[in-house]
């Protein structure tokens, strides 16, 4: 039920006969104009030539079409001392992203399952150490991360940038986890136990499938997430693996020589279309995750 | 043959003890009803027995097998909870095969038994279908079915009928009980309902903190209460109790309270009569009370029909019409007590009517320990 | 007591959380009980054990970059949480009251919380560029004397990163207060209607206060994004022009990786650390105690 149609049931009067929705929907629609306005500016400018951005407004439209700046950022342009374009971060990112997820999102659904059904001494201290962790800026625990991975030849890897990824998302996802399996009735658990249903054959065949639809949320909130990350592609990648984003902020920011803004926003936005494509798709499930994220710890 | 013994069990929860030094027999083939109030440990005692729960001390025997520290999947219970907790993402079928599934029969073993079980509860025709797509009663079957496949010796049933509204419990109640005399299995059934305990019990045990109370068929239960709060608990509207004290007046006993004298039948009392003097309560059930002034029964012929016993008049200060009969609350100088009125006379607000007691099913409980005299 | 377990389930239950065991003991408390440790070393490169004391603290703390950046942090943080705040609020209401356009609406309101930080700075910092941006495409419609260069304005630089990463999340908090909305009572708004409360007051006195756990909620998830700001001014404005929009978390990494002083980065995690419990934990008491009312 919505307040709107509360507010006014018998017989509304057209929008365009109310003057005080009028100003509200203006407002709305202007509002919604101004959020739009960079995802605009960048698409225009990425169709231009740099002659063209410096003679026409940042608002006008191009006088012709040109692909050559995204071409450019795709495979091309510098990123510091190679010439490629940000194409080997996207394959980066991607490599990056897929296992990052899966690992993730399955550690943090078991987590969830052990600590809604499963009284375990001490689990409630441990998710509330993993719950504090999640609110610390991620600097305090990089250095000594650093020195625990160094040894075991793990920095400056795949593998590294992965187990880094699962580590700094498994509070939000044990949390999005816990709660809705504990928002599940427990009797479901019990008839299961009493049916001989072991702690992983529980598991797998019922709890996983029942929570199929968290599974997409999560997964979906946790690619973005890892696609969306600068600071831990930046230091524990390594040079051959570097992520999108980092190729990205190189690109733009460490060009010597006269900046070529159409491609600045054309690689923008090849980096920023993974996640806007997502949410595209998946809108209404990306704010089923933020919600399911900002719920009670 | 003995399915279930429990004997000397304690559970403790969060420091509590909610389950104190319980013993209980359950004899194969018996529907045994645990009656309480929540609270009173009646599902913990259920959830104890399934394994659910761990005991603080006591054993639990399972067909003569201490099952005490088995886990729940080892014991060869059933259970139905009490929102049926039928798997979801399953079919009926899939619900129905999934312990035996999660104990590694072998797929032909288990589409037979599931099938065996199916028509024997004319699921047979709903097999393809998930839960959210059955109706209440379908839901039921499914959930027996799964305790069923298993061939559970030990049916437990935690509130099957609590979540559903008036009408469809009454169905399933009756279901439940024409599938218990079908099958013959063992039940143990929880339930706050004393309609559902009353109708469906073999045997019926009544519980309270912890403890039985009082352990009987459900006719002894309801009319030789053991104490007065089993007394207290079972009946709508409750039984009267009324404070009074012993005389003895020749070789009789006489129960006196104020404005009310009631002669008593030797047979009343379970062991020695009490002594002179002595304070006792007396439960009346409401139906027990007869009125004097009802069409055809005269005051006179209630005097001398042996046992009743006239114990004065009462003011009706209200009634309350139930269809069938009507439930009068009337003042007596000892009390307020509740009456039924089955006989289509017509009482008023106000109205004094002659009261008669059927002295034969009293009971008298002790004043200060509430055991039944 | 009972050593005898009734759940075998139980042993396996045990082994599956050690992952998880070993991420919050190892990498959340043991990291950061280990960079406690270093900040009161004299660690340099490489972490040494010997222990001065709280010398690094007083030196982070005559550090004018340090001071700088905590100040910016507070500024920044402030300015960040209310207008995020502020924006999303209005934009709740409006959508719950235009209901029809409002839903369509919405996902506009929320797609910057999908881009990264880098993404979000770097648009900015290409709208807000002084020669060729906002302020240029207005001159160009005539305006010859607007000015608004905040970009490369020491004053102003660290406004322009609020208004990025305003841009990027008042739609998160659009959308959980949008839900906590969404579970009032619906007999409140009939209630208003019948007593004919204007909209705006009912939002204001009724409305608000009983959204103060959504509130709470948000503003503690901007807290911790505030807290942990660091790609935004990274992509946007490397921390200048100067050290006009320099952060704690910069100067951390600065230190940590550029200019190998790890022991004063730690000092300075130590103290961000500090000042980020501080500030949630009031929060934290407030949300778990409406949680506890509701329950």
């Amino acid at each position: 039920m919505s307040a709107q149609q509360l507010m006014r049931p018998s017989a509304p009067r057209r929008w365009y006969a109310d003057p005080a929705r009028l100003a509200l929907l203006a407002l709305l629609v202007s509002a919604a104009l101004c959020f739009l306005l960079p995802l605009y500016v960048m698409s225009l400018t990425s169709f231009k030539s740099m002659e063209e951005i410096r003679n026409t407004s940042l608002f006008a439209l191009p006088p012709q079409l040109s692909f050559a700046a995204w071409q450019a950022a795709w495979s091309s342009a510098c990123t510091g001392v190679a010439c490629e374009g940000i194409s080997a971060g996207f394959w980066n990112s991607v490599l990056i992203v897929i296992p990052s997820t899966l690992i993730a999102v399955g550690l943090g659904a078991l987590n969830g399952y052990a600590l809604a059904f499963w009284r375990l001494r001490g689990a409630g201290s441990l998710f509330a150490v993993l719950m504090i962790g999640a609110f610390l800026p991620i600097q305090v625990m990089m250095l000594p991360l650093v020195r625990l991975l160094a040894p075991l030849h793990l920095v400056g890897t795949l593998t590294g940038i992965i187990i880094v990824h699962v580590i700094f998302s498994m509070p939000v996802m044990t949390l999005i986890f816990r709660n809705y399996y504990a928002a599940l009735p427990r009797e479901l658990f019990l008839a299961a136990r009493l049916d001989g249903a072991g702690f992983l054959y529980a598991f797998l065949r019922l709890m996983l499938p029942m929570s199929l639809p968290m599974l997409a949320v999560a997964a979906i909130m946790q690619a973005t997430g890892v696609w969306n990350d600068y600071l831990l592609g930046l230091v524990f990648a390594g040079r051959e693996h570097l992520p999108m984003t980092v190729q990205l902020n190189n690109l733009v920011n460490t060009t010597t020589g006269t900046r070529e803004y159409n491609v600045d926003m054309a690689a923008t936005l090849l980096t920023a279309l993974v996640p806007l494509l997502i949410y595209a798709l998946a809108g209404r499930w990306f704010v089923r995750g933020i919600a399911a994220g900002s719920l009670k710890a | 043959m003995t399915a279930l013994t429990v004997e000397q069990l304690s559970v403790q929860l969060g420091g509590r003890r909610v389950i104190d030094q319980l013993d209980l027999q359950v004899e194969s083939g018996e529907f045994l009803v645990l009656l309480g109030a929540s609270g009173c440990g009646k599902s913990t005692l259920l959830h104890t027995v399934a394994g659910l729960q761990a005991p603080h001390s006591g054993r639990v025997l399972i067909d003569g097998v201490d099952r005490t520290w088995s886990d729940p999947g080892e014991r060869n219970v059933g259970m139905v909870f009490q929102s049926y907790a039928l798997y979801p993402t399953l079919s009926v079928e899939g619900n129905l095969g999934f312990g035996l599934r999660a104990r590694g029969v072998a797929r032909r073993e288990v589409r037979e038994r599931v099938l065996r079980v199916a028509q024997l509860l004319q699921l047979d025709a709903l097999l393809e279908r998930k839960p959210a797509q059955l109706s209440g009663g379908q839901r039921q079957r499914v959930a027996i079915g799964r305790a069923l496949v298993r061939e559970a010796g030990l049916l437990l049933l935690d509130e099957p009928l609590s979540n559903l509204d008036a009408g469809l419990r009454a169905t399933l109640r009756r279901e439940l009980k024409l599938l218990h005399q079908r099958l013959g299995a063992t039940m143990i059934h929880v339930t706050h309902d004393q309609v559902e305990a009353l109708t469906l019990a073999t045997r019926l045990a009544v519980m309270q903190e912890g403890r039985i109370r009082q352990l009987g068929t459900p006719e002894e239960v309801y009319r030789r209460p053991a104490n007065r709060f089993v007394a207290g608990f079972i009946g709508s509207p409750a039984m009267n109790f009324i404070e009074g004290s012993i005389a003895r007046v020749g070789a009789s006993l006489q129960f006196c309270a104020t404005g009310l004298r009631i002669d008593l039948p030797a047979q009343l009392f379970n062991a020695a009569p009490p002594l002179d003097g002595e304070s006792l309560v007396l439960g009346l059930r409401p139906e027990h009370i007869r009125f004097a002034t009802a069409p055809g029964v005269s005051s006179a012929q209630i005097a001398h029909s042996g046992q009743d016993a006239h114990i004065g008049a009462g003011k009706v200060s209200l009634i309350e019409p139930l269809g069938s009969h009507e439930v009068l609350w009337l003042e007596l100088e000892c009390g307020t007590v509740a009456a039924l009125n089955h006989q289509g006379q017509r009482y008023n607000r106000g109205e004094l009517v002659k009261l008669a007691v059927d002295a034969a099913a009293v009971s008298l409980f002790d004043a200060t320990s509430g055991e039944r005299c | 007591m009972n050593t005898r377990r009734i759940d075998r389930g139980l042993r396996r239950a045990h082994l599956a959380l050690v992952p998880m065991a070993l991420v919050a003991l190892v990498c959340y408390l043991g990291a950061t009980l280990w960079s406690l440790r270093i900040s009161l070393s004299s660690s340099r490169s490489f972490p040494v054990s010997d222990f001065v004391g709280l010398a690094q603290y007083r030196r982070l703390f005559s550090n004018e970059r340090w001071l700088h950046s905590l100040g910016n942090l507070a500024t920044y943080g402030l300015l960040f949480v209310a207008a995020c705040l502020v924006i999303g609020w209005l934009l709740a209401i409006l959508i719950e009251r235009e209901v029809r356009i409002g839903g369509a609406l919405r996902l506009v309101f929320l797609y910057p919380y999908a881009m990264s930080f880098v993404a979000t700075g770097l648009v900015w910092q290409w709208m807000l560029n002084p020669g060729l941006g906002i302020q240029e495409a207005v001159r160009r419609w005539g305006f010859s004397e607007f000015r608004f260069d905040w970009l490369v304005d020491q004053d102003h630089a660290l406004y322009t990163i609020v208004i990025a990463t305003v841009w990027q999340a008042s739609g998160l908090v659009m959308t959980i207060l949008l839900a906590g909305m969404r579970g009032i009572d619906a007999d409140i708004w009939r209630a208003a209607r019948i007593d004919a409360v204007p909209a705006w007051r009912l939002h204001l006195w009724v409305i608000a206060p009983m959204l103060a756990a959504p509130f709470a909620t948000a503003t503690l998830l901007l807290l911790t994004g505030v807290a942990k700001l660091y790609d935004a001014v990274v992509a946007m404005t490397q921390g200048g022009p100067g050290t006009a929009s320099e952060v704690p978390t910069k100067f951390i990494m600065d230190h940590l990786f550029g200019r190998a002083n790890i022991a004063l980065a730690s000092a300075g995690a130590a103290v961000l650390v500090l000042s980020a419990l501080i500030v949630m934990m009031p929060l934290f008491y407030a949300r778990a105690r409406s949680n506890r009312r509701n329950a």
